[in-house]
């Protein structure tokens, strides 16, 4: 079957399968920012912005995604280098495998919240799982970033 | 889980005909945990267009359409106002926020899942749930009767009351699945007591929220509707925790939350 998405601010008519992922699709035409990891929405490497809110994309399938927008990384660069840049400085980038599931829910909760407390960045970044470092590096970048963005 | 075919209807009456035509047909609702599944249909039913996105507040009542994620419940500044806002608190720690944009009520409902912390607050809450064809009913029969599954649930309704909830999990890491929920309401001097996650789908304490109604309201008898809740349900273990730790919990959680409305 075909679907047509809005792909980093581009119009794509993709050939998918009735069953397949969004995560797949994505990757099949060269985004591979996004990752796969638990592959049940656990851990939030494979975030995209779907209409601007992140979902897991690994856990949508790609025909949800018919008529609408989609954000990765590669479609964010800007704003994704900026918070990798506090992520590098506060040494908490280091497989960085998780990286742009990172950003991708930091950049949602941006445009989401307005003024976000310590509890509201904690609170929307249980879905990121880091497995090299503590996340206690990730929530100073992020509070600098945030500071920054001020 | 394989599919042949996805569809996207236009209405609720569309999806209905196909669903009822197509001999091995599901609904979908986010997908996020019926695609986990081994099943294989010839037709996935995707009710995204079907106009069940919604959170009404009418004059007795407020109806919420199937589509409605999560995220949307946790949101809600309608839901926010009433039985003091356990909705929106029951929902906020269900896994990431990524999970909660895309989980929707109806697949939550319909799949009738024994880990949902959803429905064991629907439950406390007396919700019913309005089906295509089917009608309304209360959750509590749907729950029970396992026939329905070729009728499309279109919306949940709940009372607008002066009820009081409180919502109690235990959970392994954040993200996880709860061990046990349990969620108490109360209206008056009327209690409403639910656990889930058992591991099996809510179910209402009806020994202890008998005990509730001639109670004296304070924490002794919190503590005994929690020791006779815990006695009267089936617990069972699993990879989460033993039965054993279910019932210790059961006890405790519903202690708390009575104690919580009691305030």
């Amino acid at each position: 079957m075909k679907i047509d998405i809005v792909i980093n601010g581009g119009q794509r008519n993709i050939d998918i399968e009735p069953d397949e992922m969004l995560l797949d699709t994505l990757r099949k035409i060269g985004l591979v920012s996004v990752k796969r990891g638990c592959d049940t929405g656990s851990c939030g490497v494979c975030t995209v912005l779907f209409d601007g809110y992140p979902i897991p994309s690994c856990s949508c399938y790609a025909a949800k995604a018919q008529g609408h927008n989609i954000t990765t990384i590669e479609g964010a660069q800007k704003e994704a280098l900026e918070i990798a840049q506090f992520l590098v400085d506060e040494g908490v980038d280091q497989c960085g495998y998780c990286s742009p599931g990172f950003a991708l829910t930091i950049l949602g909760m941006t445009r989401e919240l307005k003024d976000p407390t310590e509890e509201d960045i904690k609170h929307y970044l249980v879905g990121n799982l880091c497995r090299c470092s503590g996340y206690v590096g990730h929530l100073r970048a992020i509070k600098k970033f945030l500071e920054m963005k001020r | 889980m394989i599919i042949n075919r996805y569809e996207k209807p236009n209405s609720v009456q569309e999806a209905y005909e196909m669903l009822n035509s197509t001999p091995k047909s599901v609904v979908i609702g986010g997908g996020a945990y019926i695609r986990l599944g081994k099943r294989h249909v010839d037709l996935a039913i995707d009710m995204c267009n079907t106009g069940l996105n919604f959170i009404h507040e009418n004059k007795k009542t407020i109806e919420i359409g199937a589509t409605t994620t999560f995220r949307q419940l946790e949101k809600s500044e309608i839901l926010k106002n009433y039985y003091g806002g356990v909705i929106p608190i029951t929902v906020k720690d269900v896994m990431g926020v990524q999970m909660r944009n895309i989980v929707s009520i109806g697949g939550t409902i319909h799949g009738r899942y024994g880990f949902s912390d959803l429905i064991t607050i629907l439950l406390a809450l007396d919700c019913s749930v309005v089906l295509h064809k089917s009608g309304e009913m209360y959750l509590e029969n749907f729950l029970k009767e396992k026939a329905n599954h070729k009728d499309i649930l279109e919306k949940i309704i709940i009372q607008k009351d002066n009820r009081i909830g409180s919502f109690m999990s235990m959970k392994n890491t954040a993200n996880d699945f709860s061990i046990i929920n349990v969620a108490v309401c109360r209206k008056n001097k009327s209690y409403n007591i639910a656990v889930g996650s058992r591991p099996g789908i809510a179910i209402l304490a009806t020994k202890a929220m008998n005990y509730m109604e001639s109670s004296n309201m304070n924490e002794y008898d919190a503590a005994k509707a929690g020791e006779i809740a815990a006695n009267e349900l089936i617990f069972a273990g699993d990879l989460r925790a033993s039965k054993e730790y279910r019932k210790e919990l059961c006890s405790v959680l519903v202690k708390r939350a009575l104690m919580e409305v009691m305030k």
